[in-house]
C-alpha cells in the first residue's frame, strides 16, 4: 500500500520507471556513513532573498505536500513542474530537494506535473528562471520533509526531535534505532509542515548533490535507448494524424481550394479550414487548411495534392532588403530617448572625435530538433492534451478559450521537449490539434513539418542597432548613443505600437554598464510584418552583437587591444546605480528586484579576464588567426566569450577553440552549466554564421536545413572550455539556459577582424570571409 | 500488407511500399525512438540500420528495405548497453535528447565500419546528424570513448 503525503493529480504522466531498490540495500548502505553529523542551527545556513518569482502569474509554491510523496518502500517521488527542454531543470530542482531532504538519489522518482499553476505556481519555462526562481523553494521543500521525518521518528521513539539524525534516507537515534523514510512516510504525513525558521538547513559543506555536478539527468537512460517520450511519441487508440497548409504570408486567407484528389486518397478523414488569424492573435493558429488522415504518411501525401488560392493580406509587401534599409535609416535618426544620462547631444557635438557604426540582424527561427507536435483528445466536453510545451498552463487556458471550455475541463500533460528555445512557449500547434479533435471526434496528433516550422515561427526580431561615441583628445569615450530599431514582440499581444517595450529595452540596451558620462539610449519605430516572438536570449542577441562588435571596432580605432578597451569602458568596479545613470524610473531587470540582483561590473570584469586569460589573449598567432572577446550580462548572469578563429585558405571560418566564463551566482549543477555553455557556443556560432530568415513579398524564403542550416560536427567550436566563477550559496543562483548565447557572435566577429582585417556587421555573416 | 524484419522480429502491418520506413516504424510499429526532424535526410534524427548500415529512415521506403534487417535504437542492444550507448551515458552527452537516437545509431554504424576512426573520420562521419542543443563536443568524445575506451 502506498502512503502518499498527498495524492497527486491523476493526470500526472509518469515517464520514469522506478528502479527497484531493496529495503535491505539502502538500510545497509546508510549504516556505513553514520557519522555525517547534525545540520546547522536554524535559519543560519540559509538566509533567503526576494526574487521575481512572486511576481510571476500564480507566483511561487513551496509546499512540500504539493511536490513530494513517499512510498512505503522508500521511493521518494518528486514533482518537476518546469518543462524539460535540455537545460536539465527537470533533474536539477529535484536534486536540490533530495539533497536538503537527505534522500538518496537512487530512491528518487521524478514525475512531470501537468499544467496546473494554481497548484504548482508559475510553470513558464523560459527567461532562464527555473533555478533562479525555484532553488530556494526546492531547499525549503526538501528541508521541510527532512524535518517532518525527524519529528515523526522522534514521536515514535519519544525523544526530542533534535536528537534524531536524518541521513541517507533514514532517521537515527543515538541509541542505535533506525527508521527508514519508507517506514516513516505515513507518520511524517501527519506532521505539520514546518516554517522556514523551524528548519535546520544544511550548510554548504554538507551538500551531497548540490554544487557537485555528479548527478546525471534523470532521462539519460531513456534517451540513449529510444524510450524517452516527446510530443509526437504519444498515441491513443483511434488516433488520427493532422498536417496543415498555412498561409504563406502572415494574415493571409484561403480564397478557394481544391482538395478532391486528397479526399480520394484511402485513409484521408477530411480537410478542414482552420480559424482565420487576426492581429493581435497572441498564440492563436495561423489559419489555412488542415488535413486529417489515418496516419502521417497519408496526411503528407494528401497535403501535397491540395491546391489553394490565397488572399495574402496586408503583409504581402514585406521584403527584407528594403525593410532593412528602412530600419538602418531610422537608426540614423534620433529615436525616443529611453535612458538619458548627462548631455549626450552636447558631448557628441563638442567631442574631439566621433565614431559610429550600425549592426544588423535578420530574423531567426528557433528550429528545435523536434518540430511542433501535439496530441489532443476531446470527448464528453473534456479536452486532454499531451504536448511538448514550455508554458503548460497557458496552453491549458489558450486551448480552453479556443474551444469555449473552462480551464478545469482541460488537462495538459507535458512530455519532454525536443528543444524549445522559446518556440514552444507559444502553443498554436496544440490549439490546432484541440480544434481538430473536436471536429473529427477522435484523438488527433497535429504534426508540423520542418518546413512548417521554418516558415511559420514566432520569429526572433530583425534589427538595426546604431552606436555612436564621442571621444576627448585622449581618446576617452565621453558620450554614447545607441539607437535600437526592431519590430517588437508586443505586436504579437497588442495592436502594434512599432516601439519596443521595457522587457526588450532592458535586454542589454538601456542597461549598458559602461562608465561613460553621457549616455543616450534610444528606440526608433519599426512595424512588425511577421509574428515576432522570443528566441533563446531574445533582444540580448542583437544588443551584444552591436555593443560587443563596436567595442572591438573602437579598440582598432584607438589602436588598443580589445581587453584594454573593454576594461576602459567598464571602468572601475562598481555597482550600477540606475538613478544616477539616467534611469530614474528604474528598468526591467529580468523581473528581479534590483537590490538583490544589481549590475555589478566587477563580475563583468572578472569573467572577461577569466576567458581572456584562459585562451591566452595577447599571444602571437599565425596569419589568418585571431582571438575575439566579448562580455555580456543577461538574465542576471554574466558571461564572457573568448573565441579563437582560424580562417582557412578558402575563406572558411573555423573556431578551433572557445572559452566561456560564467558567473551565474551559486552553481547548483556545474555539469549542466557546462553543457549549457557548450551548447551556447554551438548556437552562438550558428547565429553568427547561418541563421537568417529573409522575406520576399511577405513570405519567408527559407524552408529546411538545405537553406537554413546550422553548425554541424564538420565545423563547430572544436574545443570549448567552460570556466565557472566560484560563489557561495549566498550569491544568488541565476539561470544558464540563455546567457551563454549573446557574447558568442561578437567574439567571433572580433576574432575574424583580428584574423583578416575584415569587419562583419550583419548577422548572419555567412560561413566564409 | 507490408512485412518488415525489425529488431530480430518479423512484423506485418497494413502499409504501401512507398511508405517511408520512418513513418512505418513510428506509426505502425510504435517504435518511436527514431525521430522525425526534417523529412529530407539532412538532420539524421531518423537514422536506423538496414543490414548494419546507417540509413535515413525518412528517405528509405518499405519497398527499398524489402527483406533486409532493420535495427532501430530500441533494438541496438537488448539491455541498452551497446558501447556507444554506454559512452553516451558516461559522458552525459544529451541535453534535450531528441536527436540522440539518430546520433547513437550513426555512431554505432560508423564504428562497425571503422572500429578505430581518427578524429577527422569521426567529425566527417557524424556531420549529417544535427544537434540543435549543441552537444557535438561530447558526441565526438563519446564516439572516441566507445572506440578506444578513452
Amino acid at each position: 500500500m502506498l502512503h502518499y503525503l498527498k495524492s497527486f493529480d491523476a493526470g500526472i504522466a509518469e515517464t520514469l520507471v522506478v528502479r527497484p531498490v531493496s529495503r535491505r540495500a539502502f538500510l545497509g548502505g546508510s549504516a556505513a556513513v553514520f557519522a555525517l553529523g547534525v545540520f546547522a542551527t536554524r535559519g543560519d545556513a540559509f538566509p533567503t532573498w526576494e526574487t521575481g518569482a512572486t511576481g510571476m502569474p500564480h507566483g511561487l509554491v513551496d509546499d512540500p505536500l504539493v511536490f513530494v510523496s513517499i512510498d512505503s518502500d522508500g521511493t521518494v517521488t518528486l514533482v518537476a513542474h518546469r518543462s524539460e527542454m535540455g537545460t536539465g531543470s527537470r533533474t536539477s530542482l529535484p536534486m536540490v530537494m533530495a539533497d536538503e531532504m537527505e534522500a538518496n538519489w537512487d530512491m528518487v522518482k521524478i514525475v512531470q506535473a501537468p499544467g496546473d499553476e494554481p497548484k504548482y505556481g508559475n510553470q513558464d519555462t523560459d527567461g532562464s528562471r527555473s533555478l533562479r526562481h525555484h532553488i530556494q523553494a526546492a531547499r525549503k521543500i526538501g528541508g521541510s520533509v527532512r524535518t517532518m521525518m525527524q519529528r515523526a521518528a522522534a514521536a515514535q521513539w519519544e525523544i526530542d526531535p533534535a536528537e534524531v539524525r536524518v541521513e541517507n534516507h533514514a532517521c537515527y537515534s543515538s541509541k542505535g534505532n533506525v527508521l527508514s523514510f519508507g517506514e516513516l512516510a505515513e507518520a511524517a504525513m501527519a506532521q505539520p509542515v514546518p516554517t522556514h525558521e523551524e528548519i535546520a538547513y544544511k550548510t554548504e559543506d554538507q551538500f551531497r548533490y548540490i554544487g557537485k555536478g555528479e548527478v546525471q539527468i534523470t532521462d539519460l537512460h531513456d534517451i540513449t535507448t529510444g524510450h524517452a517520450v516527446y510530443g509526437a511519441d504519444v498515441s491513443l487508440p483511434g488516433m488520427k494524424v493532422a498536417m496543415a497548409i498555412r498561409p504563406p504570408v502572415l494574415g493571409g486567407k484561403v480564397v478557394s481550394y481544391d482538395a478532391a484528389a486528397a479526399l480520394a486518397l484511402p485513409g484521408v478523414v477530411g480537410v478542414y479550414p482552420l480559424p482565420e488569424w487576426n492581429a493581435p492573435a497572441k498564440f492563436a493558429p495561423l489559419g489555412g487548411l488542415a488535413i486529417v488522415a489515418d496516419n502521417t504518411w497519408t496526411a503528407i501525401k494528401a497535403r501535397d495534392l491540395i491546391t489553394v488560392e490565397w488572399d495574402h493580406g496586408p503583409h504581402a509587401s514585406y521584403s527584407t532588403g528594403p525593410y532593412m534599409e528602412e530600419m538602418k535609416a531610422t537608426a540614423e535618426q534620433k529615436g525616443n530617448v529611453l535612458r538619458g544620462k548627462g548631455d549626450t547631444d552636447g558631448a557628441l557635438s563638442s567631442a574631439a572625435a566621433r565614431f559610429a557604426q550600425t549592426y544588423t540582424q535578420d530574423h531567426m527561427a528557433h528550429i528545435p530538433m523536434e518540430p511542433p507536435a501535439a496530441l489532443a483528445s476531446f470527448a464528453d466536453g473534456k479536452l486532454e492534451i499531451w504536448a511538448p510545451v514550455q508554458s503548460p498552463y497557458t496552453t491549458r487556458t489558450d486551448t480552453a478559450a479556443a474551444l469555449g471550455l473552462e480551464p478545469d475541463a482541460v488537462t495538459v500533460n507535458v512530455t519532454l521537449l525536443g528543444g524549445g528555445f522559446g518556440r514552444k512557449s507559444k502553443a498554436d500547434y496544440v490549439t490546432e490539434a484541440a480544434l481538430l479533435s473536436r471536429e473529427v471526434g477522435a484523438p488527433v496528433r497535429m504534426q508540423w513539418s520542418r518546413e512548417d516550422d521554418v516558415r511559420h515561427s514566432f520569429y526572433h526580431t530583425a534589427s538595426a542597432e546604431r552606436i555612436e561615441v564621442g571621444m576627448d583628445d585622449s581618446g576617452a569615450v565621453t558620450a554614447w548613443r545607441h539607437n535600437s530599431v526592431a519590430p517588437t514582440i508586443l505586436s504579437t499581444f497588442a495592436p502594434d505600437p512599432g516601439y519596443q517595450f521595457p522587457v526588450e529595452s532592458g535586454m542589454g540596451q538601456i542597461d549598458v554598464p559602461f562608465d561613460i558620462a553621457n549616455i543616450s539610449c534610444e528606440n526608433g519605430q519599426a512595424m512588425a510584418h511577421t509574428r515576432i516572438g522570443w528566441f533563446r536570449a531574445v533582444s540580448n542577441i542583437p544588443r551584444a552583437w552591436a555593443i560587443g562588435s563596436f567595442v572591438g571596432e573602437l579598440a582598432a580605432e584607438k589602436g588598443q587591444d580589445q581587453l584594454t578597451t573593454w576594461l576602459e569602458l567598464l571602468g572601475a568596479p562598481r555597482t550600477f546605480d540606475p538613478a544616477a545613470e539616467g534611469l530614474a524610473e528604474g528598468f526591467w531587470n529580468y523581473g528581479e528586484p534590483y537590490a538583490e540582483f544589481p549590475i555589478q561590473t566587477a563580475r563583468h570584469i572578472n569573467v572577461l579576464k577569466m576567458a581572456a586569460e584562459a585562451i591566452g589573449y595577447g599571444k602571437e598567432l599565425p596569419a589568418g588567426e585571431g582571438i575575439g572577446l566579448a562580455v555580456h550580462r543577461s538574465f542576471v548572469s554574466y558571461v564572457a566569450c573568448a573565441a579563437h578563429v582560424k580562417v582557412l585558405e578558402d575563406g572558411t571560418i573555423t573556431v578551433p577553440e572557445m572559452h566561456m566564463a560564467i558567473d551565474c551566482g551559486f552553481a547548483a549543477n556545474p555539469e549542466r552549466i557546462r553543457s549549457q555553455m557548450e551548447g551556447a557556443t554551438i548556437m552562438g556560432m550558428t547565429v553568427a554564421l547561418h541563421s537568417g530568415i529573409t522575406y520576399q513579398d511577405g513570405a519567408p524564403q527559407q524552408s529546411n536545413f538545405y537553406d537554413y542550416d546550422v553548425v554541424r560536427s564538420s565545423n563547430f567550436p572544436g574545443k570549448v572550455v567552460t570556466h565557472i566563477a566560484p560563489n557561495g550559496f549566498d550569491v544568488h543562483a541565476t539561470g544558464v539556459g540563455e546567457p551563454g548565447v549573446p557574447p558568442v557572435p561578437p567574439a567571433i566577429a572580433n576574432a575574424i577582424f583580428e584574423a583578416t582585417g575584415q569587419r562583419k556587421r550583419h548577422l548572419p555573416m555567412g560561413t566564409s570571409v | 500488407m507490408a512485412r518488415l524484419n525489425v529488431n530480430g522480429e518479423t512484423r506485418e502491418f497494413e502499409a504501401s511500399d512507398d511508405t517511408p520506413l520512418l513513418w512505418a516504424l513510428r506509426d505502425d510499429l510504435k517504435l518511436t525512438g527514431s525521430k522525425y526532424g526534417c523529412g529530407v535526410g539532412l538532420c539524421g534524427a531518423c537514422t536506423v540500420h538496414v543490414d548494419g548500415k546507417a540509413v535515413r529512415s525518412c528517405q528509405t521506403t518499405l519497398g527499398d528495405v524489402g527483406a533486409a534487417e532493420v535495427t532501430t535504437i530500441e533494438g541496438l542492444d537488448a539491455e541498452g548497453n551497446h558501447p556507444v550507448q554506454v559512452a553516451w551515458r558516461d559522458l552525459s552527452v544529451p541535453q534535450c535528447g531528441f536527436c540522440q537516437s539518430g546520433q547513437i545509431m550513426q555512431a554505432a554504424a560508423l564504428l562497425t565500419e571503422n572500429p578505430k576512426p581518427s578524429d577527422q573520420e569521426i567529425l566527417d562521419g557524424m556531420s549529417g546528424n544535427v544537434c540543435r542543443c549543441g552537444c557535438y563536443q561530447r558526441i565526438v568524445e563519446a564516439v572516441r570513448l566507445a572506440s578506444t575506451g578513452s
